[in-house]
């Protein structure tokens, strides 16, 4: 697959600042545009990343950030797909630089997000799968992070102290970040003391819901060199597959998985296709990746994707966590931003704050948090109604 | 409470909260779709997906899906659901949910389950049976849906 540059990446603080998640959104454009050195005006394409909890504005993302900026005449477009609608927002930039139809693309996502659960929209809607499983059910996102966290324990062994462990180390990553919203350094004995939420998973284990804005400028190779980055960091591949039918684990928002009865599921499950999907177009494998962003709804979900990502064989996370390989000054350093458990979810902006901690990484601009030598980089992202992504990044 | 014509009378309306997902009466079922000529079930019939081996836009047939299965997994909601749930109990108490799988069917299917189930109740691979209960009611109504609960262990 042809890769494109990331020429310049930005993001707002995560908080729960309560603004309008345009200025979020206006801030991250503005400082990835600062630091790619691009004239707003040369960007020819605005790709914006959807929130649906802002109202229309949210619905027009990729022209509401373009108009925040000053209108100039840029071809627009805007992408939803759930938590990964920052991934579709790159790859919709990635087709249009690819074409030739624009030499430089903005890519920005920013939410500002209510408190609580994250609920179905409002009105009687039984045609809605999101709205029946809260209606008949009552399953809240942490409902189905429980599900899978207790699916490792009678499986693989996993205890709540593993689950915990993650948090830890992801606060420990976190310290470093100033772009996190929660930077305190948590002990097991803190998360073992937070309420359960959906057994067995804890308040502290779970992800919280935020504000924040994250935004990157990315350009055709040649444009790059034109502007004088000869070696800047590559988008060498991005998954937005589908499951395969039939879909056999149950997953956000469905009440029942496919029937395996009348057709035999893949070897391969949804979530593994993912990070298939993206070393196959980056022509790179597993073995290959140096640090690794990935969606941690729940500190359990962290240790899946050790496996879904190749990571480890299944049932082999546990160990890989204990031994220090994804900590920081460890082989693999999983989540070195501190991961959703530092951000909490800022569901449109969240799969490009991942890409440009992976930047970062990349530059050997991470600061304090700084995986020595990273030249690979991945992300796993997990939306729902059958979305997910996954950018692999290169230097 | 506003009840003057039945002073009382506690039998109040039974009525699915949300319709033609299960049976109402006689042995208590979940209402699914399956593919004519193929053994591919859905769940709820009105929100199937396709099979890919014969494409979308199908008229599925209705049927009975079986009504006892094994647990693929559990957990519990601690905290309140927001709406449109609505809690049973004032104050709410924790629910356990269940995600069963159905040896014909091969699907796995999420539900609540019976009151008085916890979690520790629960193992992957329990035996349960589906029954039609309360999800909530109002002065008139009991508003039902499908739970799952746990078989009696056959020794205690």
């Amino acid at each position: 697959m042809e890769e494109i540059a990331i020429l310049g990446v930005g993001m707002h603080p995560w908080g729960k600042w309560g603004r309008n998640f345009v200025d979020y959104g206006a801030a991250a454009a503005q400082e990835a545009l600062d630091d790619a050195g691009v004239d707003w005006n040369d960007v020819g394409f605005v790709s914006g990343a959807i929130t649906v909890r802002c109202g229309y504005p949210g619905y027009v993302a990729g022209s509401t950030f373009a108009r925040a900026l000053g209108f100039n005449g840029a071809q627009v477009a805007s992408s939803y797909a759930a938590c990964a609608s920052g991934a579709t927002a790159l790859s919709v930039a990635r087709g249009q630089i690819i074409s030739g139809a624009t030499d430089v693309a903005l890519v920005v996502g920013a939410d500002t997000t209510p408190k609580g659960f994250l609920a179905p929209n409002e009105g009687d809607r039984p045609d809605d799968m999101d709205w029946l499983r809260f209606k008949l059910v009552g399953a809240t996102n942490p409902v189905y992070f429980g599900l899978h966290a207790r699916r490792r324990m009678d499986l693989y062994g996993a205890t709540s102290e593993d689950f915990a462990q993650v948090k830890v180390k992801n606060s420990r990553h976190s310290v470093h970040n100033p772009r996190a919203r929660f930077t305190k350094e948590y002990d097991i004995s803190d998360v073992a003391n937070s309420p359960v939420v959906s057994d067995p998973l804890r308040l502290l284990d779970i992800c919280a819901t935020s504000d924040g804005g994250a935004a990157m400028v990315v350009s055709s190779m040649a444009y790059a060199k034109a502007h004088g980055v000869s070696d800047p960091v590559r988008v060498a591949g991005i998954s937005t597959v589908t499951p395969t039918f039939p879909d056999t684990v149950i997953d956000l928002p469905y009440i029942a998985t496919d029937s395996a009865a009348g057709t035999a599921p893949a070897n391969r499950g949804f979530k593994t296709s993912i990070g298939d999907r993206v070393y196959a177009e980056a022509g790179v494998g597993p073995e290959d990746v140096d640090v690794a962003e990935v969606y941690d709804l729940s500190s359990a979900l962290e240790l899946d994707w050790y496996e879904q990502l190749g990571f480890c064989q299944e049932g082999e996370a546990e160990k890989l966590l204990r031994d220090g390989v994804t900590t920081i000054g460890g082989r693999l350093p999983v989540n070195p931003s501190g991961g959703l458990g530092a951000f909490g979810e800022a569901v449109p902006a969240q799969a490009i704050a991942q890409v440009c901690e992976l930047t970062w990484q990349l530059r050997g601009h991470a600061e304090a948090r700084q995986v020595e030598g990273a030249r690979i980089g991945i992300t796993a992202n997990q939306g729902l109604f059958g979305h997910g992504s996954s950018v692999l990044v290169r230097r | 409470m506003n009840r003057n014509n039945s002073p009382g009378k506690s039998a109040k309306t039974r009525v699915p909260a949300v319709e033609g997902l299960h049976t109402m009466e006689g042995e208590p079922h979940l209402i699914g779709g399956k593919v004519p000529g193929r053994e591919t079930y859905f769940f709820p019939k009105h929100l199937a997906g396709g099979d890919p081996a014969v494409g979308g836009a199908l008229e599925l047939e209705e049927v009975l899906l079986s009504r006892v299965g094994r647990v693929w997994s559990y957990t519990s909601s601690n905290y309140t659901p927001p709406p449109p749930f609505v809690a049973a109990t004032d104050p709410y108490e924790p629910i356990t949910i269940a995600a069963v799988e159905l040896e014909k069917e091969k699907m796995v299917i999420l539900g609540q389950c019976v009151a008085g189930v916890t979690p520790d109740d629960l193992s992957i691979g329990t035996d349960v049976e589906l029954v039609i209960d309360t999800l909530y009611e109002d002065d008139e109504h009991e508003y039902m849906v499908w739970k799952w609960k746990p078989l009696e262990k056959v020794h205690a």
